[in-house]
């Protein structure tokens, strides 16, 4: 099937079998390996991707089921070279080791401090509970999380004024 | 943990969404949010052939609050549900409960028709439409009707839905402002499927008793139910020790949980009644009308 | 070491970050080769039986399927895994790389598919048609000691070896004390479970008969030695190439048999073969971890000196012996009660086969095991003598009057040789870590019942073993830009060693950590490697990079003094930059554009290292759940010298978090024919984020290695050893009103709560 989305602001083609997850589509089809393939079955959070402005596991997506959408990924999150805040914060606290969950972290979160930039400690757990990590604890995620909070609320102060 | 081969239709009208159903005898399965289907496919426990995409159809979403209770399409997902203002007072168990419901990401995918369908018997909703009376109404080749939640669910996995019919809303009924409510469920973590869990709600006579008491429990029977027991014990008292004792023990009876890999069945049945115990605890001390 | 460090001991932020933090990284399942192919591997269904017939046709059938491969197409005898430690006895259980004639535990592979894409190699190798004669499995360690069934005919035993550590004479000891104890205690079977599942690319170059395996952990250099061996290649004509890895923890890395078989597809056909093992695949094909049964007996004087501790362990391997996987069982003999001073000692341990997938190492092997027994048993003991379980552990712990303290040592000889602690005083850590976490203050709430829950405070002590010989090497190169590219030996297995690496070289080059780049894993990068297993990265590695270093300043010395037609000595070298003392100077970058400048440097040493510590817990018990939640927990250790105290700190709190789900929730279930009974993280129950919040980890560099050039004692294991002491033991002293005493992990809410009401009743009657 012939699909069509916009990733990371870019307009993109992919021709995919029914049965592709967008996450397979990704990362087979146009080459975003950025997100990445932990379970397959809806529960390390790895592969989640932000789907018109809303996190989900883009495993338990169908690529056609996200025709049309504006798709943003960890490759999505920088700006050229440059870390985003919440990028610069995971390295300031040594929030990734294996960097393998570290993808789902990140669009998790954007998509989570974009809508909730004032999210507190418990929200950010709550919400993090639905990507695994076996390296860090969580502890330093949460931190770098809470640090990068403050350009969010910026962020979202200059677009409502 | 490829997804089976299977052809796609995203169907625009519930009408062809049946349509497409009816004429696949079977082998075609309806996709709503698709966070527990997609992984059955990719264990491979399920090959539908067809796969028909409900989330193109129009008419099957919305929160509707009204005089008589409050209508919920079946595309809606669990986070406008943990979102809606007016929801938490409307019915307040369901917000409540929603928030229990797995992980972040699959709170923005779901559905609660989805889940109603898929009939889980360790999931929050299908719980929370016992426990509340809800009317599920089903749409057909032969139109459409309403069912009433408990003759819904028919075991685990499974309802009372033909292969070539859909969830179209679900209603529940009006929840008087002062009525007292509260969900307990206890898993091992965040998001997981609760070893046990129980949803209530009872009103106050004017002396203090309780009256028309719900009480689901969730997890520890093959489709959630109501307790008759507990409720019969609790209509007509006002709560103290006692009651809290004679309602959990009975709470405990009544329920048949299996031995599974994550616990014993005598420690549902013992947490069941603990939980119980909690909520009408809970229930008690909360502020009405949250 | 040399006296100007500007980055070794300053929490330097990664350099991995930058591609890691952009979906940049390179992982194996990233990578994709022209004309490549997707294998799928047949598995076992049953846990014990006789293979009758593989009909590969139906699959063969199926649309995009280039080819099926099964024991047939492999000439005989087949190859085996190879195992990392001599021993004598294990030979006969050594796993074929292709399940031939038996099947022995459910996930054994039997076949492989090869096919267009991942998803039609899927849908083929469901095609493929099993006939296997069942036979009745052993799947619990009890049965298989008896011998009945055997799991390998000819053999004599199911039993694949048997370790003994003895010193002084336990059992006069045990005689003549005032008091003594023995227990039973358990830790279930689970595994390290690392986020990106393995996964391997293999290139055959027909051309010129090389073989490139990419996907490579842990341990390149001695898989490439046992892939050359059973493809009869040179060992220069493989290549073992490491890309990113998302976890390691002692399972990644190690030689499987999907290693062989994904290398032996891409030489036969001649197709570049890609393999992505799936998470379902996952929990019965990876090395499984901790499965141990222990009976163990303290003898005590009445003030709590340890005279001696004796008893049997029973390890639970699974049906083969893989590479490692004797190391837990030697390890649980002989490291049990390492803290402490005993004289006698006398403990067994056996290897049991079962019909489960193999077992090998998980982070801390046989350490996180031993370190609960004997934590255990000294709290059961204080709590039974009425003496303070503090102050009996100062009693028993090594200090620096002891060092060097010399091993137990153990038969057979498995290579390790002797072996003593090196460095350290055992009480300081300890003190510290009651310091940290407020013991004298906490102490009013054990036992205590606030809010509905039990609060109990608890303690263990622990060491770490590091720094495993032979050697590691390291070699440096000035490129022409005149930066360093640094080769080393040692494995990422995502715990940052490019950033560590580039601090010890930046130092002892004396020139800034940008102009350094380091290269790892690869074979084609060295001669050879050790890999990274055991908290041996930093030690063997780190140095190996100083001595290298020191042998690149000699070079540009050299070279200085060739073009400046002075002698060496009259040419001194800092920052560096080579000074002639008449004010003529070259830099590294200077020379090496003229010059090849390059040097190697080979750090040997049979000498580990020790880091050595001590966790306290303090949990609140809900007695009507089961539910523990941790409310503070504090591990202080000595690692003699950290190299970078923030990727340290992750080290030892990720760690620990990992020890929790050891503890309270990982648990690999097994029915009675032997089906695994776990297959999806949903019941695979690893930590969340809303698990564990409260965890502090404090390092001390009191006592560095005194072994190696840069004092580093190594620390990747240490935050798992003493999770499951310190947190048992706090949940008895939760408990100790109804004289709850855990033996058995994990502790689950169901497990617990039973204990608790077996507690009751038993109090009650």
């Amino acid at each position: 099937m012939k699909l069509r989305f916009e990733i990371n602001g870019k307009g993109i083609e992919a021709d995919v079998a029914p049965r592709t997850t967008l996450c397979d589509c990704l990362r087979e089809h146009l080459n975003l390996t950025g997100t990445h393939a932990g379970c397959e079955h809806g529960v390390c959070g790895a592969c989640t991707v932000i789907v018109d402005g809303r996190a989900v596991r883009s495993c338990l997506l169908l690529a056609v089921q996200a025709a049309g959408a504006s798709i943003v990924t960890v490759e999505g999150l920088a700006d050229g070279d440059e870390l985003s805040p919440l990028q610069k914060a995971f390295r300031k606290h040594h929030a990734l080791q294996c960097g393998f969950c570290t993808p789902g972290m990140l669009t998790t979160l954007h998509a989570l401090l974009s809508d909730e930039p004032t999210a507190d400690e418990e929200r950010i757990r709550d919400v993090l509970s639905g990507n695994l990590c076996r390296c860090t604890g969580y502890i330093p995620i949460v931190k770098a999380a809470l640090e990068a909070r403050e350009h969010y609320a910026k962020k979202q102060g200059s677009k409502a004024g | 943990m490829k997804l089976p081969p299977f052809e796609y239709r995203a169907p625009a009208t519930v009408g062809e969404a049946i349509e497409i159903l009816s004429a696949s005898d079977g082998a075609a399965k309806a996709i709503a949010g698709g966070q527990s289907l997609i992984p059955i496919m990719a264990f491979r426990l399920a090959s539908p052939t067809v796969l028909v995409d409900l989330n193109g159809i129009a008419g099957l979403d919305g929160i509707a609050i009204g005089k008589t209770g409050v209508s919920i399409g079946a595309m809606v997902r669990w986070r406008e549900l943990e979102e809606h203002n007016g929801l938490r007072a409307a019915c307040p168990l369901i917000a409540a409960a929603v928030s229990h419901i797995a992980h972040y990401q699959i709170r923005n995918r779901g559905t609660i028709g989805g889940s109603l369908a898929h009939a889980d018997p360790a999931a929050e909703m299908p719980g929370i439409a016992i426990t509340c009376d809800a009317q599920i109404e089903v749409v057909g080749k032969q139109g459409m009707q309403r069912v009433a939640a408990r003759d819904f669910f028919v075991g685990p996995l499974t309802t009372c839905l033909a292969h070539d019919e859909l969830i179209k809303t679900v209603h529940f009924p009006l929840w008087p402002r002062d009525r007292r409510w509260a969900f307990e469920e206890f898993a091992q973590r965040r998001g997981d499927f609760a070893f046990a869990g129980i949803a209530l709600y009872y009103d106050e006579r004017p002396d203090g008793a309780i009256d028309n008491a719900h009480v689901g429990v969730i997890g520890v029977t093959p489709v959630p139910r109501r307790l008759d027991a507990v409720e019969e014990i609790l209509n007509g008292k006002k709560l103290d020790d006692g009651v809290l004792a004679l309602a959990a023990k009975a709470a405990s009876a009544a329920v048949e949980p299996d031995d599974d890999i994550h616990a014993s069945a005598a420690y549902r049945r013992a947490l069941t009644g603990t939980l119980l115990e909690r909520a009408l605890i809970a229930a008690a001390k909360r502020e009405c009308a949250q | 070491m040399r006296p100007v460090n500007t980055y070794i001991g300053r929490p330097i932020e990664r350099v991995e970050d930058f591609r890691f933090l952009r979906g940049r990284g390179q992982y194996i399942g990233d990578l994709k080769r022209d004309g490549q192919w997707h294998a799928a591997m047949v598995r076992s269904p049953v846990a014990f039986g006789r293979i009758v017939k593989v009909d590969a046709a139906p699959a063969l059938k199926m649309p995009g399927v280039r080819a099926v491969i099964t024991a047939d197409d492999i000439a005989r005898p087949l190859p085996t895994i190879p195992f990392r430690r001599k021993n004598p006895t294990i030979a006969p259980y050594a796993q074929p790389i292709i399940a031939a004639d038996h099947v022995r535990y459910v996930g054994e592979p039997v076949a492989v598919v090869l096919a267009a894409s991942a998803e039609l190699a899927e849908d083929a190798a469901q095609e493929v048609a099993l006939e296997i004669e069942a036979m009745t499995p052993c799947v619990d360690w009890q049965a298989s000691m008896a011998g009945t069934p055997l799991l390998f005919a000819g053999t004599k035993t199911n039993i694949a070896s048997t370790f003994t550590a003895q010193c002084g004479d336990a059992a006069a000891a045990f005689a003549a004390a005032s008091y003594t104890r023995r227990e039973r205690f358990s830790v279930q079977r689970h595994t390290a479970l690392p986020m990106e599942t393995r996964g391997l690319l293999a290139e055959w170059h027909a051309s010129d008969n090389r073989l490139t395996v990419c996907g490579a952990a842990k341990l390149p250099f001695f898989n490439r030695r046992a892939m050359a061996g059973m493809m009869g290649l040179p060992e220069t004509s493989v290549d073992y190439i490491e890309l990113d890895v998302g976890g390691g923890f002692g399972a990644r890395g190690e030689f499987y048999p999907e290693d062989f078989l994904v290398a032996f597809a891409a030489r036969k056909f001649g197709h570049p073969v890609k393999w992505i093992e799936d998470r379902r695949e996952h929990f019965t094909a990876i090395g499984h971890a901790r499965q141990v049964d222990a009976d163990i007996e303290i003898a005590c004087e009445r003030d709590g000196t340890v005279t001696a501790m004796r008893g049997t362990m029973y390890a639970d391997i699974g049906a083969y012996v893989r590479p490692n996987g004797m190391t837990p069982v030697r390890n649980v003999v002989q490291f049990t009660t390492v803290p402490y001073r005993i004289p006698n000692l006398d403990f067994t341990g056996h290897g049991v086969l079962t019909n489960k997938t193999p077992a090998g190492t998980y982070r801390g092997p046989g350490r996180f095991e031993g370190c609960l027994f004997c934590e255990r048993m000294f709290d059961i003991a204080a709590r039974e003598l009425g003496i303070d379980n503090l102050d009996m552990r100062r009693r028993n712990l090594l200090t620096a009057q002891d060092m060097p303290y010399t091993l137990v040592g153990i038969a057979p000889d498995d290579g390790f040789g002797e072996d003593e602690c090196d460095s350290g005083d055992y009480r300081v850590t300890l003190e510290r870590c009651l310091e940290e976490f407020g013991w004298d203050d906490k102490k009013v709430l054990a036992g205590t019942l606030r809010d509905g829950r039990y609060h109990g405070i608890g303690v263990g002590c622990f060491v770490e073993g590091g720094g495993s010989g032979p050697r590691e090497s390291a070699r440096m190169e000035v490129t022409p830009d005149g930066n360093v590219d640094v080769y080393v030996g040692s494995s990422a297995i995502g715990q940052g060693i490019e950033t560590i690496m580039a601090q010890i070289a930046a130092d002892a080059l004396e020139i800034p950590m940008d102009q350094i780049r380091v290269l790892h894993g690869s074979t084609n990068y060295l001669k050879e490697g050790f890999g990274s297993y055991g908290s041996r990265a930093t030690v063997m590695g780190g140095s190996a990079v100083v001595l290298a270093a020191e042998n690149l300043l000699k070079a540009l010395r050299e070279t200085a003094a060739r073009k400046f037609a002075v002698t060496p000595e009259d040419i001194s070298v800092s920052g560096g930059v080579a000074h002639v003392r008449d004010g003529r100077s070259i830099t590294l970058a200077q020379a090496g554009a003229t010059d090849s400048l390059t040097s190697e440097g080979t750090y040997s040493s049979n000498k580990r290292t020790y880091t050595y510590g001590a966790a306290a817990a303090h949990v609140s018990v809900d007695p009507k759940t089961g539910s523990v939640e941790v409310v503070d927990y504090v591990v202080v250790d000595d690692v003699g010298r950290a190299i970078n105290p923030l990727t340290l700190h992750g080290q030892v709190v990720g760690a620990a978090v990992q020890g929790f789900g050891s503890v309270f929730s990982e648990n690999l279930v097994y029915d009675a024919s032997g089906q695994l009974l776990v297959g999806s993280l949903a019941d695979y129950q690893i930590p969340l984020a809303t698990d564990y919040p409260h965890i502090r980890a404090v390092t001390l560099e009191q006592f560095p290695a005194p072994h190696n050039p840069l004092g580093a004692k190594g620390a990747g294991e240490g935050g798992i050893i003493p999770v499951g002491a310190a947190v048992t033991n706090a949940i008895a002293s939760a408990l100790s009103a109804f004289n709850v005493q855990p033996t058995d992990l994990p502790l689950t809410p169901p497990r617990l709560w039973a204990l608790i009401e077996k507690a009751r009743a038993a109090q009650a009657s």
